[in-house]
């Protein structure tokens, strides 16, 4: 058999090589897009042909997002909804999930397949509905009228997240605690809860994208200025008159930044499962 | 320290499934006591009554002569191993040794001291501050033994935690761990499914079946002296090998298929009821090393059979033969693919390796009467008395 080897160049450029590389172009091209246009002047955002650098670097786009579109405000209102209805979808999420994966009880089937016909329910169906009961409420232009639907809407999958999660946890790590001496709550916190950090952090990078993006409950429910999260925010940049586009894609860059870093500090976690070492691998 | 008492423990599943039957059991103090028994005989489950993990339907446990029935696992004062350790993932090794006593509110350098010791003992030392997932398999068998022993219990259960390990380090973690138990000196139960950890390392050893106790006996007597034909397939490797067989006039003979052997006088003697079956079938079981290889003109009890397999172990031969006789099969003593494979009229001897034997060759084997064991066909139980 002819030996192949490879060396330089050719090792380098395999086919595995060139479609990741393709992928990632694919995938990595419109950021770019994106980023770059965003440091553009108005005039040359529009050029023919396009700049692929932008030249020259104006940081004028930024100052204007946040000065003249208040999108200061849209940022910290997205902060706020975004991160306590993560906090809340976690805490009930992770209750629920290891109930249901630990738990003796009735009804588990009937529960798990209840919450999988929820989470894929279309929000649009209960949109209108939504909109007459949180009008009642007073909780139109609110923080609490998008943290609740965002937790009930989202609750779903983080539960089927962690409930898989906690079930893949070896029940002798529960019983060593038993007999070490740890009562349920402590066994819950100092060893099921370490080990389903992975799960954890799942479900909280979905979440938080999920919440961090949605639009339509965002517009419908708050869409007083003082109360509009980023997607809607920035939707309403443009006017009737004109799109400023300099000011749409620098917002847009900032939007993503959050969940950049949280998926940067995050991914070791979300890689790789905690639980090797555990039990005999 | 303290003894362990079963008295008549019941398990019933709500699904109905009776796992352990009227178990009756005394765990000396600093006993050795092994459960064996093939899978799904009970014995874990019978283990884990113990530790407080499964409830007992009925009969009473008592630890150190105080009934435990209602206690939690942490109030009986017990550590478990596990087969797979259990070890916490996010914990460092000196954290998991440690635990139980964080939990009891050791302070801490006294804390500190006694996962010292512990890790002395096992050699952990060095690997204090490493993670159980930066571990080999026998290092994190030894996490799991330094957990039970730092809180020096009244008793250790194991849970097969050999089995995870490979050949080698079995056979190594085999020694060190009944080391250990004789050093600290605390009564020990341990369950396993390989009869050679429980005759290696039990001071007794109790074999179930079915949910049902069979026999409780140290390793030679349980050996020498099984109770029934289970007992007698099940402990030892290779297996007894245990054939029908009818008793002759008077007892003065047994017929094995086509094969006749003398059945001396001092052979009835030791059982005397045996004359009671005279011209009746029972079952008899000779230890493949009770079979040696003998020229066929020899005088003397002999049996000849067509040899199928030879394997040279070096120190000996172990010879697979057939013949003409029906082979017993104990129910459950062997899994099934392996009580499949076993040839009707089958039987293995250990023979010296200098015997000159080759597959289809006829061999005659010298039979040693002494050692033979009777069975009564419709019981099951050894013949005595």
């Amino acid at each position: 058999m002819r030996k192949r080897k490879r060396t330089g160049w050719r090792r380098v450029i395999n086919g595995i090589n060139i479609s990741t590389f393709l992928v990632v172009v694919f995938i990595g091209a419109p950021l770019y897009w994106l980023i770059a246009s965003s440091f553009k002047t108005p005039v040359n955002i529009g050029a023919s042909p396009p700049q692929l650098f932008p030249n020259p670097v104006s940081g004028a786009n930024y100052s204007q997002a946040f000065n003249q579109y208040n999108f200061g405000q849209y940022f910290i209102n997205s902060l706020i909804v975004t991160v306590l209805a993560t906090a809340l979808v976690l805490i009930l999420g992770t209750l629920a999930g290891y109930a249901l994966g630990r738990l003796p009880m009735r009804g588990k089937f009937t529960l798990m397949v209840s919450l999988l016909i929820i989470s894929v329910f279309p929000a649009i169906a209960v949109i209108a509905p939504l909109y007459t009961l949180l009008k009642d409420l007073g909780w139109l232009n609110s923080y609490q009228g998008l943290i609740i639907p965002y937790t009930a809407f989202n609750l779903p999958f983080a539960i089927w997240i962690l409930r898989n999660y906690m079930l893949g946890i070896p029940k002798e790590m529960e019983e060593t605690g038993r007999i070490d001496g740890a009562g349920p709550l402590r066994t819950v916190w100092s060893i099921i809860l370490p080990m389903a950090l992975p799960g954890i952090f799942t479900a909280a990078i979905f979440c938080f994208t999920a919440c961090w993006t949605e639009f339509l409950m965002a517009l419908t429910f708050n869409s007083a200025n003082n109360f509009k999260t980023i997607p809607v925010g920035i939707a309403t940049f443009g006017t009737a008159l004109e799109v400023p586009f300099g000011p749409i894609f620098a917002a847009s860059v900032v939007a993503v930044v959050p969940i950049g870093i949280l998926v940067f500090i995050f991914r070791k976690f979300v890689i790789s499962g905690l639980t090797s070492g555990a039990v005999k691998g | 320290m303290a003894d362990v008492s079963m008295d008549k423990l019941n398990k019933v599943y709500e699904n109905g499934f009776h796992a352990v039957k009227d178990m009756t059991l005394n765990v000396g103090d600093g006993e050795f006591m092994v459960l064996v028994g093939p899978s799904g005989c009970g014995k874990t489950t019978a283990l884990r009554m113990v530790a407080g993990l499964e409830d007992i339907t009925s009969g009473i446990l008592r630890i150190g002569g105080k009934e435990v029935n209602d206690e939690t696992p942490k109030e009986r004062d017990i550590a478990m191993v596990f087969q797979n350790y259990a070890l916490y993932p996010h914990m460092t090794v000196a954290e998991n040794i440690g635990f139980a006593l964080k939990l009891r509110h050791m302070p801490k350098d006294e804390l500190n001291a006694k996962v010292k010791e512990a890790a002395e003992i096992l050699g952990l030392t060095d690997w204090l501050d490493r993670k159980p997932g930066q571990l080999s398999g026998g290092q994190r068998q030894r996490v799991a033994m330094g957990r039970a022993i730092v809180r020096q219990p009244s008793v250790f259960l194991m849970d097969e935690p050999l089995s995870n390990l490979d050949a080698k380090l079995r056979v190594q973690m085999r020694a060190e761990v009944a080391r250990i138990q004789r050093h600290l000196g605390v009564s020990t139960i341990y369950v396993t499914h390989d009869q050679v950890e429980a005759m290696t390392m039990g001071d007794r050893v109790t074999v179930m079946r079915s949910g049902v106790l069979q026999q409780v006996d140290t390793p030679q007597h349980l050996y020498d002296n099984p109770d029934n034909i289970f007992v007698a397939a099940f402990i030892g490797s290779p297996a007894m090998n245990l054939y029908d067989a009818t008793v002759g006039p008077g007892a003065r003979s047994l017929k094995l298929g086509s094969q006749e052997i003398d059945l001396p006088e001092s052979v009835v003697l030791k059982r005397p009821s045996l004359r009671s079956y005279a011209g009746k079938d029972v079952v008899v079981g000779l230890r493949p090393e009770h079979l040696p290889a003998e020229s066929a003109d020899a005088t003397g009890p002999k049996l000849t059979g067509d040899v199928d397999i030879v394997e040279a172990l070096g120190s000996e031969l172990v010879v697979h033969f057939t013949i003409d006789a029906n082979r017993v099969l104990a129910e459950g003593a062997q899994d099934k693919d392996e009580a499949a494979a076993v040839k009707t009229g089958e039987g293995v001897a250990r023979i010296s390796a200098k015997t000159a034997v080759k597959p289809g060759d006829r061999l005659t084997f010298a039979v040693d009467i002494d050692e033979m064991q009777f069975f009564d066909t419709q019981t099951g139980l050894a013949i005595r008395g």
